[in-house]
C-alpha cells in the first residue's frame, strides 16, 4: 500500500495539499493542533492513495515524505 | 517500499520562517532539487535578497552571500569571475530584482554574465507590509494602492522576462508559475534548465516564477493560487521567451 506522512511540526495548515490530492487522501485536521499552534493536514483516507506526489510537489514546508 | 518522495539534503533541516501557503518554500525546494540532481552542492553558492527570501542562507546548505538590496547580481558576478569552475545563483523577490536592482539585473544579462537567477514574482512589497510593487497589476489593491492601482498614475506592471529576453547577453529567460501540478513540474524543469545553461556557459540564464503571496494579497492559500491562474497569469504569460 502507498503511505503519506506528514510531518506534523513542519506543516503550517496551509491546505494547499489538499487542494492539489486528486484522490481526497488528506483533509486539515480538526481537532488537533500541532506544536507551531497551527491545525495541521492529516491523512484521512489513506487507501485512496496513488503515491502521485502531487500533494509533496505543493507542499511550501516540505513537511510530506511519500514511500510506494 | 521504495520512498517516492523526501526532502533533499541540499535544503538544510530547519523549518521555513515563510508565511503559511507561501511560494517561497516550494521553490526552495526546487532549486535544492535541482542542485541535488545535477551533482553541484560542492561546487554551487546561491545569494541571498532582501525581502522575506532574506534569510534564504539558513535553508540551502550550499555557501550563501547575502546582498545589499537589489545587488545580488552584481556579487553573482564577482563569484562568478573569481571563480569560473563554480556555479552560482541569485535568488530575488520583484522588489529586489525588478524594483531597486533593475540596473544590476539589466547589465548582468546584457554582459552575459554566466550566472543562474530565480526571479519570484508575487505582485507585492512582501515583507515590509504589502505596498505596491513595479509588478503589481492594475486594479489590485494593496497598502499603498488601497483604490487599486491605477495605470494612468504609476503605469502597467513591468515584465522582466520579456524585457531580459531582449537583451543579447541571455541564453535562457522562462516564466513559470506556482498555481498548478503541471505548472509544477514546468517550474522545476525551467529551473534545471536554467543552471545547465550556467553549466554549458552559454550566459545569463533567468526562471520568473509567479509565486502567491496569500498573506498581503488577503487571501486564503488556495484562493491565492487560484488568483494566478485567473488575474496573474493572463498578464504575465508563461512559457520560455529565449533558449540559445
Amino acid at each position: 500500500m502507498n503511505k503519506v506522512t506528514i510531518l506534523e511540526d513542519w506543516c503550517k495548515g496551509c491546505g494547499l495539499c489538499v487542494r492539489a490530492c486528486p484522490k481526497a487522501v488528506l483533509a486539515i485536521s480538526t481537532t488537533h493542533l500541532n506544536k507551531k499552534g497551527y491545525y495541521p493536514a492529516e491523512v484521512a483516507n489513506p487507501e485512496a492513495c496513488i503515491a502521485c506526489a502531487a500533494c509533496a510537489r505543493t507542499c511550501p514546508d516540505t513537511a510530506i515524505e511519500i514511500e510506494k | 517500499m521504495t520512498v517516492v518522495f523526501k526532502k533533499t539534503p541540499v535544503l538544510r533541516d530547519v523549518p521555513l520562517h515563510y508565511c503559511p501557503g507561501c511560494g517561497h518554500g516550494i521553490v526552495h525546494r526546487m532549486v535544492s532539487e535541482v542542485i541535488e540532481e545535477l551533482g553541484i552542492q560542492d561546487k554551487c553558492a546561491g545569494v541571498a535578497p532582501v525581502g522575506c527570501a532574506v534569510f534564504a542562507y539558513n535553508y540551502f546548505d550550499v555557501d550563501m552571500y547575502e546582498a545589499a538590496h537589489g545587488r545580488a547580481p552584481a556579487v553573482a558576478t564577482g563569484f562568478k569571475r573569481v571563480h569560473p569552475d563554480h556555479y552560482i545563483f541569485t535568488y530575488q523577490g520583484d522588489g529586489d530584482l525588478a524594483s531597486i536592482g533593475t540596473a544590476e539585473i539589466v547589465h548582468a544579462a546584457h554582459r552575459g554574465e554566466k550566472i543562474t537567477t530565480i526571479f519570484i514574482n508575487n505582485a507585492i512589497y512582501g515583507m515590509t507590509g504589502g505596498q505596491m510593487a513595479p509588478t503589481t497589476l492594475v486594479g489590485q489593491k494593496t497598502t499603498t494602492s488601497p483604490l487599486g492601482r491605477d495605470k494612468d498614475h504609476c503605469g502597467e506592471p513591468i515584465r522582466m522576462a520579456e524585457m531580459l529576453a531582449t537583451i543579447s547577453g541571455s541564453a535562457f529567460i522562462a516564466r513559470c508559475a506556482l498555481n498548478s501540478t503541471p505548472n509544477l513540474i514546468k517550474t522545476k524543469a525551467a529551473i534545471k534548465k536554467a543552471f545547465e545553461t550556467q553549466i554549458a556557459r552559454k550566459g545569463f540564464s533567468m526562471v520568473e516564477i509567479l509565486s502567491p503571496c496569500p498573506t498581503n494579497w488577503g487571501k486564503s492559500p488556495a484562493e491565492a493560487m487560484d488568483w494566478i491562474a485567473d488575474a496573474m497569469i493572463p498578464y504575465y504569460p508563461l512559457g520560455t521567451f529565449k533558449e540559445v
